[in-house]
């Protein structure tokens, strides 16, 4: 009997399972269902451990009182929310200047030729520069010290100039993760490209850059989670965000809840973030193996 | 099977493998005695590596059985690792690892897997090196070698654990036709020393001269198997007949 090779029949044309492959798929079921099992007696037992632990120990109800008063949580949310709406459109602002800068870092420091020295040079210094600095200095210099120069055209909003100081910051990390990624991609990939006649900046563009971002996309959503909380650090020049709003209210009242509001909330906006990493990362391992159970 | 006849190494009984909607394997069945070569020969995609990575436990099978020494070993309680241990695979890539020395490639697996101490596994890696004429190149890192040396590594480094059973998955497809024959030559030698291996590869002159046996895959299925005399020279099925015309044409064989 011959098949041609080109013709393979759909997979209902298959024999039915054997017996043999039906007792192995019905033993891992079982293995699967008795890990479940497993794992969800575990964490039951685990959590009614650490609850009673926490809720049995004498300093419970002073640690309720300073950081779970409701009343005060209730009173502190709309404002922090309304601080919470700032983080986030700076955050947005922040995020798509970033990967701006940073991409353009990121060229600007791979570019070749004797010619191009100079703004190598300054690539690198910046991205030196700014990853060594800490955020807080730079957000102080930026947010008080260039509004103090009083010069023509600078801006005064603690905001705008707090977002410049994220960008320059963030910018700097970034570039180096792009950076990361252009030079993973396999030299025969430049070959290649330039052999078909492409031209350098073709290549990057058409080539490289395409392989490169997506093989960087995990440290790059790494790093956005990482901006998420720090947007919360224009707080520092004034700017009424949820951080600063959860300030006011807890000197207030003298109650850390609304501290703990705020940051629960930032955790929530970081978690679905956090869910798409690992799910680029997935994604991405999955597509990079060829298949199989290794 | 009489009970007189000894356990074949290996034995693939109604293997079926699927990937999304296509069979790739359907349902093959395949005997290696001790100390035969089988060469599986057939067009890509076949599923001669497909057939090769089930054997390893690389793949699951999704129907029939894979025994080893008589053991099955497609069963869920087996450990995957246990078996692979007992299994040396060559790529056709060579899949050295880049970042150490070739000596070090040898010597992975006998120092992590079987606990050899390192002076131990050094001198054995060394007499394997030795064997293939790379003692010299112990200490150099696997880019730096030609395609033919990093596969007489990879082939030295599958040899390290001893296995029972050698997989070749078109060793010599990555290699330009001055560097196969160094590799052939190796493959020859061990098949000397009685080792049994499987090889997939479209080396049909090879196949011819080193083989036992040949068996032909289409469509993933095993469409005839015999001594290589029968199978290459005058075969029964028209399609394998089309096959090695195709491959006469090429100046393959």
């Amino acid at each position: 009997m011959t098949v041609p090779a080109e013709a393979f029949p759909h997979i209902d044309d298959d024999p039915p399972p054997s017996d043999l492959q039906r007792w192995r798929e019905d033993y891992r079921r079982r293995r699967a269902r008795r890990s479940t099992v497993i794992a969800s007696v575990s964490t039951v037992v685990f959590l009614a451990v650490v609850l009673v632990a926490i809720f049995l120990s004498p300093g419970w109800p002073r640690v309720r009182q300073s950081f779970f008063d409701g009343a005060v949580a209730r009173d502190a949310l709309p404002d922090i929310l309304r601080g919470l709406w700032l983080n986030v459109r700076v955050l947005a602002v922040t995020a798509v200047l970033v990967v701006v800068v940073g991409l353009l870092v990121a060229a600007l420091r791979t570019l070749r030729g004797p010619i191009y020295f100079p703004v190598r040079a300054l690539a690198a210094a910046y991205t030196d520069f700014f990853r060594g600095m800490p955020l807080i200095i730079l957000l102080y210099l930026v947010g008080f010290g260039l509004p103090g120069l009083q010069l023509q055209g600078i801006p005064n909003s603690p905001v705008v100039l707090g977002t410049v100081a994220l960008v320059l910051t963030y910018s700097a990390y970034v570039s180096e993760v792009f950076r990361a990624g252009i030079e993973s991609v396999h030299p025969s990939q430049r070959a290649a490209a330039r052999s078909l006649g492409l031209t350098y900046g073709q290549t990057m563009r058409r080539v490289v850059l395409p392989q490169a971002v997506r093989r960087v996309a995990p440290p790059l959503l790494n790093d956005f989670v990482a901006l998420q909380k720090d947007v919360g650090l224009i707080s520092v020049l004034g700017a009424l965000d949820a951080v600063r709003q959860a300030q006011i209210h807890s000197d207030e009242t003298f109650n850390f809840t609304p501290y703990l509001v705020a940051g629960l909330l930032f955790v929530l906006l970081a978690f679905p973030m956090i869910r798409v990493a690992d799910w680029v990362s997935v994604r991405a391992a999955r597509r990079q193996q060829a298949s199989g159970s290794l | 099977m009489t009970a007189t006849e000894q356990v074949p190494v290996l034995r693939c009984a109604g293997v079926v493998k699927r990937f999304d909607h296509h069979t790739v394997l359907r349902s093959i069945d395949i005997d290696v005695a001790e100390h035969e070569v089988v060469t599986l020969i057939g067009a890509s995609g076949s599923g001669k590596s497909t057939l090769l990575r089930c054997i390893n436990l690389l793949e699951t099978v999704d129907d029939g059985s894979i025994h080893l020494d008589g053991v099955d070993i497609t069963d869920p309680r087996v450990d995957a690792d246990n078996v692979r241990r007992r299994i040396g695979v060559v790529f056709q890539a060579y899949n050295l690892f880049p970042h150490m020395t070739v000596l070090d490639n040898v010597m992975l697996a006998p120092r992590l897997v079987n606990k050899i101490p390192r002076d131990q596994a050094e001198d054995r890696a060394m007499t394997l090196l030795r064997r293939v004429n790379l003692s010299e190149k112990a200490k150099e890192y696997p880019d730096r070698l030609s395609g033919g040396q990093q596969q007489r590594v990879a082939i030295v480094r599958a040899l390290a654990n001893d296995p029972r059973l050698l997989l070749l998955d078109e060793i010599t497809s990555a290699l330009d036709p001055e560097l196969v024959g160094e590799v052939l030559a190796l493959i020859r030698e061990l098949k000397d020393q009685r080792m049994t291996i499987v090889m997939a590869t479209h080396e049909m002159a090879f196949a011819r001269q080193a083989a036992d046996r040949v068996c032909f895959l289409d469509g993933g299925r095993l469409l005839e198997q015999g001594p290589p005399e029968q199978v290459l020279v005058d075969p029964v099925e028209p399609r394998t007949r089309q096959f090695l015309a195709r491959i006469i044409e090429a100046g393959r064989l």
